[in-house]
This record gives structure tokens, C-alpha cells and sequence, in this order.
């Protein structure tokens, strides 16, 4: 079953905060991974394999670095969704 | 070499007697035992023939964020735990970034983040294995963390010699200072080593008190029923400064952090050298490296282990080192209550010596009942004793698998 997509920003909200600490709230769609949100590439990478874990997706190494910007890996997510 | 005088202003711990150098330091003059079951399922898993240890009496993750347990080796947790106790306690000096040390030591490193990556790559493969095990898993994980968590950037170090780690890096910290390197360092050692395959390893080797029916009492040092030592893990760690920089700002000074003295047996890779002539060169050179001779030393803080073989050869070394002088030393076994910290033991017995010497009390061993004949020492037993006013020195021992020796004198001031 395919989640919407608030479901996935909200669960990446969950999944960056686990790692990072930051508070969910900070999670919007607009915010940048890097500029806005501060989230290095050893993080990004644990975050893309709990958000492939938790949302039954594949994000390849390669697309991760199209992946911008918090709705960037919502809409990819979502894509991916059968 | 610049030969300013090294003071210590801060001390921090984490350790199976309390969560701060002032909870475990109390425990310690109570003489109480941090040493207790162990309630692991893989103790009953793997059939450890042995069940109790020194775990923190203060977990890590009562102190630290979600983040901080998530994204460091318990190693480095303690380390960060203390060493943000030891920069309070230091009145957070005020210090040129580039002027801040960090020299902490560890024997075995980050064994939990090893081996539990080395399971998630077998069990889940490739793709969930940790991007953070290697900054965890390394030696100097605890050493890169302090020096970021306080932003030191004169050199951050990490010896590795087993048990004379902590003692080492307390070294360390001591040159960088005397050589005009940096203004204030934060030194000492972590271990956090309660994992299942060290057990394993020194039970093998028969280094273990198997006293499983009594694990308070089962560290005995210089008891003739000591049947080896118990495992615990934590971490102590000090603010040393250069006297000039300590007294400019004000400090409340704990010590004189006055010399080191270290040597290797080049005997056996785990057994100690029975006559003890590699740790009687370690003692002798610290006590003449603060210009002081073996009649100025009040009080030693022992290796002490509890192991049948280490403790004669201790007693043997202090004999060799000091001879008749040796009687005017009186002999503090620390690990009675402790534990053996492993890595972090030198440096939490180097803060034990410290608070000895500041506060004129050195702590009685605990579990001493029949006291070995072939011990030459005047072990403290019963009573805390009371040192000397006036000008005083002690000594801090601490040796390793490796044949490792390392000893610190501590001088009032």
C-alpha cells in the first residue's frame, strides 16, 4: 500500500530527526538537505536506507544526488510506490 | 623543551561507582564495590564462565541525547561524559583554540561498533551497514570527539598500550604542555569493553576472577585467595594546564601533574617481568624526573589487579625500585572497588592519586582478609589513611599486555 505524500514527509521527518536531532517541524518540503537542514553525506546516506526500509522503495546511490531538497525525495519516494 | 610546570585544574569520570568523579571518589572512601551481576542474555548464550562486572553505575544514555548514542561508540560516549564534567570542573577555561589539547587512550577501542557492524554486513548486508563505523570504531574516535566537542585544535592523540593507556595519554598531555605545544590539554582514557568476546578472550587466557558466587568481593588485590581480575568500563579524564596559564586565570589547582616515567619489559607479551626491572626503571625514572628522591613518596596507587602472578611482581617492583624507602609508601589497591578499567584504569587511578594528594586521604582496599605473606607493601586495609601535611608526592603505576610500564608522580602544591 502506497503512502501519501504527507505520510512520506512526515516519516522522513521521523527518520531525519533519529538521526540528526532536529526537531520534525523543521522538516517542510522546500527545505534543502544541505544548506537548510545541515545533513552531511554519511548522514544522508543512513537516512536513504531507513527511508528505503521504512517505505519499501530503492533510491540508487545515483539519485540520491538529485535529491535536492526534502520534497525532491518525497516525490521520488512516492514514484517509486507501487 | 620549555619544562613549564603542568597543574591539573579539572577532573571528570564515568565510572561503576558513579556517574562524576565526586559520586565514585565518595564510593571510593566508603568503600564500596561497583561491581555487580551481570544481566546480559549472551552471558547465559555463549556460557561465559564468568557473570559479573563493573558496568556504569550512571548508563550512558541517562546523560547523552537520542544523537550523540546513536552516532558514537560507547567508548567515545564515556569519554564525551567525562569530559564535559572535567571542563566544568576546570571553570570552562578561557583558551586559544589552537593552544587546547586532547590526549585520551583506550586498550581496546571501539569493540561494540566493530563487531555489531561486522553482524548487520552478515545478517543484512552491504547496504545497511553503518556510514559512521569507522569514525566509531577507530582508537581515536573518543579523543576526535572531545577535541570537537570543545573545539581543541593544538593535536588531539590516542596512545594505545592496554592497560597503561590512560596512564600514557596523561603522559602525552604532559609533553604537549611542557614542550610549549599547548596551554591546556584534556587527558586520560576510556574503555568500554563489557562485550562478550572479551570475556571470552580473558577467560581464555584464565586472567579472570571466576568468583561468580560473590562478585563484590571477587576483586581482592594482595589476597592470597586473588584468583585474577574482574572486567569494568568507564572513563576518567583530567584539565591539565601549564602552571603560568592555570595561575593567570585564577584556577582552583587539585595537583602538579610532575613527571612520567615509563618503560617495556621486552619479556613476554602478557606476563609481567617477575623481578619487576622494567616497572622499577618506570618508577625510579618518574620520581627522579621530578627531582625528587624515593623518600619524598608517600603513597602509591597500585596497577593492583587482583591477579595472582601481577601483584607479586608489582610488590617485587616497588621492592626493586625503592628498597627500604618502600615503607614510607602506603599502597592504595583502588581496583578492590572499581574494577579493572582496562584502557581508562591509569587515568582514573591517576584522578584517585590527584584527589589523594589534595585532599591528604589516600582510600583503603576493600576484600583484603588474608593478606599475602609474599606482598612487601603497606597496604592501606581498614581505614582510609591520612597523608602527611606539608609538601607531598605519590605515585600512580600502570602497566599492560605488551610490556608496557607507566608511572606518574603527582605533587601537592
Amino acid at each position: 500500500m502506497s503512502a501519501s505524500e504527507q505520510e512520506i514527509l512526515e516519516g522522513l521527518a521521523e527518520i531525519i530527526n533519529e538521526e540528526t536531532g532536529l526537531d520534525p517541524a523543521e522538516v517542510a518540503a522546500e527545505k534543502s538537505f544541505t544548506d537548510d537542514l545541515d545533513i552531511d553525506s554519511l548522514s544522508m546516506m543512513t537516512i536513504v536506507v531507513n527511508a528505503e526500509e521504512r517505505f519499501g522503495v530503492r533510491i540508487p546511490d545515483d539519485e540520491v544526488k538529485n535529491l535536492t531538497t526534502v520534497g525532491d525525495a518525497v516525490k521520488f519516494i512516492q514514484s517509486q510506490q507501487g | 623543551m620549555t619544562n613549564r610546570r603542568v597543574v591539573v585544574t579539572g577532573l571528570g569520570a564515568t565510572t561503576p561507582l558513579g556517574g562524576t568523579i565526586t559520586d565514585t571518589w565518595d564510593a571510593l572512601l566508603a568503600g564500596r564495590s561497583g561491581i555487580a551481576p551481570m544481566e546480559h542474555d549472551w552471558v547465559e548464550r555463549y556460557e561465559l564462565p564468568v557473570t559479573f562486572a563493573g558496568e556504569l553505575a550512571v548508563p550512558a544514555a541517562d546523560v547523552l541525547t537520542k544523537v550523540e548514542v546513536r552516532r558514537m561508540d560507547p567508548s567515545a560516549q564515556y569519554a564525551v561524559i567525562a569530559a564535559r564534567e572535567a571542563w566544568a570542573d576546570a571553570g570552562e577555561p578561557e583558551v586559544d583554540p589552537e593552544r587546547l589539547g586532547v590526549a585520551i587512550g583506550t586498550g581496546i577501542g571501539g569493540v561494540w561498533t566493530l563487531l555489531s557492524q561486522w553482524d548487520v554486513l552478515k545478517e543484512k548486508g552491504l547496504r545497511r551497514v553503518f556510514p559512521l563505523a569507522v569514525p566509531m570504531l577507530m582508537p581515536n574516535s573518543a579523543s576526535g570527539n572531545v577535541s570537537l566537542a570543545l573545539g581543541a585544535r593544538a593535536g588531539a592523540h590516542t596512545t594505545v598500550s592496554a592497560c597503561a593507556s590512560g596512564a600514557e595519554s596523561m603522559g602525552t598531555g604532559y609533553e604537549m604542555i611542557r614542550s610549549g605545544k599547548a596551554d591546556v590539554v584534556v587527558a586520560g582514557g576510556t574503555e568500554a569493553a563489557i562485550h562478550p568476546i572479551c570475556f571470552a578472550g580473558f577467560a581464555q587466557m584464565q586472567a579472570l576472577s571466576t568468583r561468580n558466587d560473590s562478585p563484590e568481593t571477587a576483586s581482592r588485590p594482595y589476597d592470597t585467595t586473588r584468583d585474577g581480575f574482574v572486567m569494568a568500563e568507564g572513563c576518567g579524564l583530567i584539565v591539565m594546564e601549564s602552571e603560568e596559564h592555570a595561575r593567570a586565570r585564577g584556577a582552583r589547582i587539585y595537583a602538579e601533574l610532575a613527571s612520567i616515567g615509563m618503560s617495556s619489559d621486552a619479556h613476554h607479551i602478557t606476563a609481567p617481568e617477575p623481578e619487576g626491572a622494567g616497572a622499577s626503571r618506570a618508577m625510579r625514572e618518574a620520581v627522579e624526573g621530578a627531582g625528587l628522591a624515593a623518600s619524598d613518596i608517600c603513597h602509591i596507587n597500585a596497577h593492583a589487579t587482583s591477579t595472582p602472578v601481577g601483584d607479586v611482581a608489582e610488590s617485587n617492583a616497588i621492592r626493586r625500585a625503592f628498597g627500604a624507602a618502600a615503607d614510607g609508601m602506603c599502597v592504595s589497591a583502588t581496583k578492590s572497588m572499581t574494577g579493572h578499567l582496562l584502557g581508562a584504569a591509569g587515568a582514573l587511578e591517576g584522578l584517585f592519586t590527584i584527589l589523594s594528594v589534595h585532599h591528604r586521604i589516600a582510600p583503603a582496599a576493600i576484600n583484603v582478609t588474608d593478606f599475602d605473606p609474599e606482598i612487601a607493601l603497606d597496604v592501606i586495609r581498614g581505614e582510609n589513611r591520612t597523608l602527611p601535611s606539608g609538601d607531598i608526592a605519590a605515585l600512580n603505576n600502570s602497566f599492560g599486555f605488551g610490556g608496557h610500564n607507566v608511572a606518574l608522580v603527582i605533587k601537592s602544591i
